[in-house]
């Protein structure tokens, strides 16, 4: 048995034996576990597989062990990532800090950054939020003013940042502020990182359409970072916010395929609503759901294909440039039909003669517009496409 | 086998690439249409695509084929589309061949050494309707003392002309769907050449009471696997060709998007096609997958077939949605010089026109799909 196969093995095993059966269904949204200071659980058997998982390292398999990590390469991770998706195995903690920020400062950080962030990060102890838009930078980010003056051993912040998922409950904040002149914009940013406990941050909720209100604005008032928080060189920000999008895309395109309470099975709506379509309306909606589930089937195909292309040592580039765009947008069209083949039933808000499952559906409908908007909005998506892997030239 | 070719597929690919830019440029494939041979293709750069060994690559050894697998049609359908290039090698190797294997008794199976090696060649005589619908049957099979009589028609029979046989579905008075091996020279069979846009070897064949030995019963009954089989295995190779065609005017579109000046700009700087053109690219990228996935699937002999009838019709379905997509497209964004007959475009666009249509246009590959979903394929 080659190695590979064997530590298939060995994790299936592990998995079966260490993953409670309530973990392995799929999850409803009031059940996801946060990492963080103020760790919450619902039941026993989610503060049981968060431990166990915390305890392998495999919150963040595929960093180096000396940091918490898994010490995973990326065949091992696919077969890992393979593995909990067949038991469907819930994710056992959600963590932007895990997704996004470590990856970045893995590669960037120094040795002592290092140290202080990711042990705790890799145990899911600190729940992160990022700080990145501004009510007047969103898709042309490199405009962002929120400013970080340095004043002897800190840096003292202010201006303000919107659209912070979860602003309202995160502990600290990795954000972009700006160091530098104003000119050239992309010149003058940095990324920072701070406590959002520190006086003068002050976080208010945005209520979203979905009728949740994950997203914040939040406002600086001369809060002093220390200076030993600044990731990477001062006004390179940008390089690492660019890597750090990258990752962001990355972990938006994956959403779905765990058992994550927004996925709902186009399929399983189709035979329960429409399970012998008659007259022509009826055909038509069959026919478009069977289209959505094709183009679903095409897209995840080609993420396999993406990992088998990285084991050969191809240029993936191109792939993952269009992955997120291609899953937000499916998506959404997956939940527009989903509310046409469950009709009024989809449209109702909350109370008495809804099932709870089909207010959820309601509520991931909405939620899937915030998709294709969040981490560069489709439009933006396509520029990179037209720019960075087609090579077509600037406008004049 | 991945979803990524490996060094034989991409070594397969390689001499292909070398071998279809020297012999078969769609300069040679204009001529082919330009002086109507009805043969449709070149005789010469289809024996140099025996000589490489293509014909044999999926055949097993005991019939002179190479073991390569399936999967190695993959890179050469890819070529083939890239270079626009006409053969038999989907109407006497990948059907027919492979239909005689499935199901030719001893006697049958010592003619594929000679489809291989190209001493003879074979057309599928199949569809009786304008649209691919390959349960529809009603040329009619009757058993007579000496054989069979054939009587009925068979449409869009590609590489139909100089065939020396055709391979013909009928119908039994039992009402059961029989293949027979019925020779070129037969009497009582007529070839109507039909003249298709993309100029290749097309024909209609009437059989009016048509006398066939008995010996050339292929099988009776017992068809419908091998032929659902052989008809997955076609699409796939067509998806890999329209993935091909379409590579190939995508390519052509964005080199021309690049150098195009309207403005005093690149048209490829205007966001408007730029959104659009990446659109193509992320249309591209899905068709690769599905085909690659189609590919792995059908190289497997496991006992798959649900999952083989899903993932082939998911293959040519999305090569046709992106092979719509990318020719027009490609068409609008090179303007006016897009509907010259003197641009190759043209060529590459009434190709994927007829690719799509063969052996299933997408809706009937969207039913076939769903039914293959719930396992009743
Ligand atoms: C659910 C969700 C969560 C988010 N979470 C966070 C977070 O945690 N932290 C954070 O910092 N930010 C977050 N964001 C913000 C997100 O990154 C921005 O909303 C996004 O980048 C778009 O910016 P904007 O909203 O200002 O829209 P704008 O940039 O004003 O865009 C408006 C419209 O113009 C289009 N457009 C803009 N520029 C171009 C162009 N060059 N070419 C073509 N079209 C263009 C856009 O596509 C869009 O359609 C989140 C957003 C959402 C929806």
């Amino acid at each position: 048995m080659s190695d590979l196969e064997a530590f298939r093995a060995e994790t299936r095993a592990w998995l079966e034996a260490n993953c409670p059966a309530s973990m392995r269904t799929a999850m409803p949204s009031d059940e996801m576990v946060w990492g963080g200071r103020n760790l919450e659980f619902k039941h026993e058997d989610q503060r049981l597989w968060f431990e166990r998982m915390r305890d392998k390292g495999w919150f963040c398999p595929d960093w180096p062990s000396e940091y918490g990590g898994g010490g995973l390469d990326h065949q091992h991770l696919a077969i890992l990532e393979a593995e909990m998706r067949r038991l469907r195995c819930r994710p056992p903690q959600i963590n932007l800090g895990i997704w996004m920020l470590g990856p970045v400062l893995l590669e960037y950080a120094s040795e002592e950054q290092k140290q202080r962030f990711l042990p705790p990060m890799a145990r899911g102890e600190v729940r992160w939020c990022q700080g990145f838009s501004e009510p007047n930078a969103g898709s042309d980010l490199a405009s962002l003013r929120t400013s970080a003056v340095l004043d002897g051993d800190d840096y003292v912040i202010n201006g303000t940042k919107i659209w912070t998922s979860y602003g309202n409950k995160s502990d600290w904040m990795y954000a972009l502020v700006r160091t530098g002149p104003m000119v050239p914009k992309q010149a003058g940013i940095s990324l920072i990182v701070l406590d959002m406990q520190s006086p003068g941050v002050t976080v208010t909720p945005i209520d979203l359409i979905s009728g949740k209100s994950s997203f914040c604005q939040v406002f600086f008032d001369n809060v002093r970072v220390p200076k030993s928080q600044l990731i990477g060189q001062v006004n390179e920000g940008w390089k690492l916010a660019k890597a750090l999008l990258q990752h962001e895309r990355r972990a938006m395109s994956k959403f779905s395929e765990f058992a994550l309470p927004t996925h709902f099975d186009l399929d399983e709506f189709l035979q329960r609503c429409l399970p012998q379509p008659t007259s022509a309306d009826e055909v038509v909606l069959h026919q478009r759901a069977i289209a959505c589930m094709m183009n679903e089937e095409a897209y995840s195909l080609t993420n396999r294909r993406m990992t088998d292309s990285l084991r050969a040592r191809q240029d993936v580039s191109g792939l993952m440039a269009i992955s997120k765009l291609v899953h937000s947008e499916q998506e959404r069209e997956k939940f527009e039909l989903l509310l046409e083949l469950l009709g009024h039933e989809a449209l109702g808000w909350e109370g008495q003669g809804f099932s709870p499952r089909d207010l959820e559906l309601t509520g991931a409908w909405l939620m899937s517009y915030a998709q294709t908007i969040a981490g560069g909005s489709s439009e933006v998506q396509l520029n990179v496409i037209a720019k960075r892997v087609l090579g077509l030239p600037d406008a004049k | 086998m991945s979803l990524v070719y490996n060094e034989d597929q991409l070594q397969l690919l390689d001499s292909a690439r070398d071998f279809l830019a020297a012999r078969s440029p769609v300069a040679a494939q204009r001529a082919l249409r330009d002086e109507k041979s009805p043969l449709g293709y070149d005789p010469k750069v289809w024996e140099g695509m025996i000589e490489l060994g293509w014909s044999a690559v999926a055949l097993p050894e005991e019939h002179g084929g190479l073991n390569f697998g399936f999967a190695g049609f993959a890179p050469l359908f890819e070529q083939i589309g890239r270079h626009l290039t006409a053969s038999p090698m989907l109407s006497s190797i990948v059907l027919c061949a492979g239909l005689i294997e499935q199901l030719g008794s001893a006697d049958q199976k010592a003619l594929l050494p000679a489809l291989i090696c190209g001493e003879k060649r074979f057309a599928l005589a199949l569809e009786e309707c304008a649209r691919h619908q390959p349960e529809t049957c009603s040329l009619i099979a009757r058993k007579t003392s000496e054989g069979y009589r054939l009587s009925g028609r068979k449409v869009w029979v590609a590489d139909a002309q100089g065939a020396d046989s055709w391979l013909v579905v009928a119908r039994s008075e039992a009402g059961q769907r029989a293949i027979f091996i019925v020779p070129a020279d037969t009497q009582g069979v007529s070839v109507s050449p039909r003249q298709m846009i993309d100029a290749r070897n097309m024909a209609e064949l009437t059989f009016e009471d048509a006398l066939v030995e008995a010996s050339a019963l292929l099988a009776c009954g017992n068809t419908e696997n091998a032929l659902e089989r052989v008809l997955e295995q076609g699409r796939t190779c067509l998806a890999a060709e329209l993935l091909g065609l379409s590579e190939t005017l995508f390519e052509m579109t964005i080199d021309y998007l690049k150098t195009r000046v309207q403005f005093d700009a690149a048209i490829g700087s205007f966001q408007a096609l730029q959104h659009r053109a990446a659109r193509l690219y992320i249309e591209l990228q899905l068709a690769r997958s599905a085909v690659m996935g189609a590919f792995e699937c059908l190289e497997r002999t496991a006992d798959n077939a649900a999952e083989c009838a899903r993932l082939s019709s998911l293959a040519k379905w999305k090569a046709n949605q992106a092979a719509q997509l990318i020719s027009n497209e490609a068409v609008q964004m090179h303007g006016g010089i897009g509907v010259t007959d003197e641009y190759d475009l043209g060529l590459y666009l009434k190709r994927i026109r007829l690719a799509q249509a063969q052996l299933g246009h997408s809706e009937f590959l969207a039913r076939r799909y769903a039914e293959a979903s719930q396992g009743n394929s």
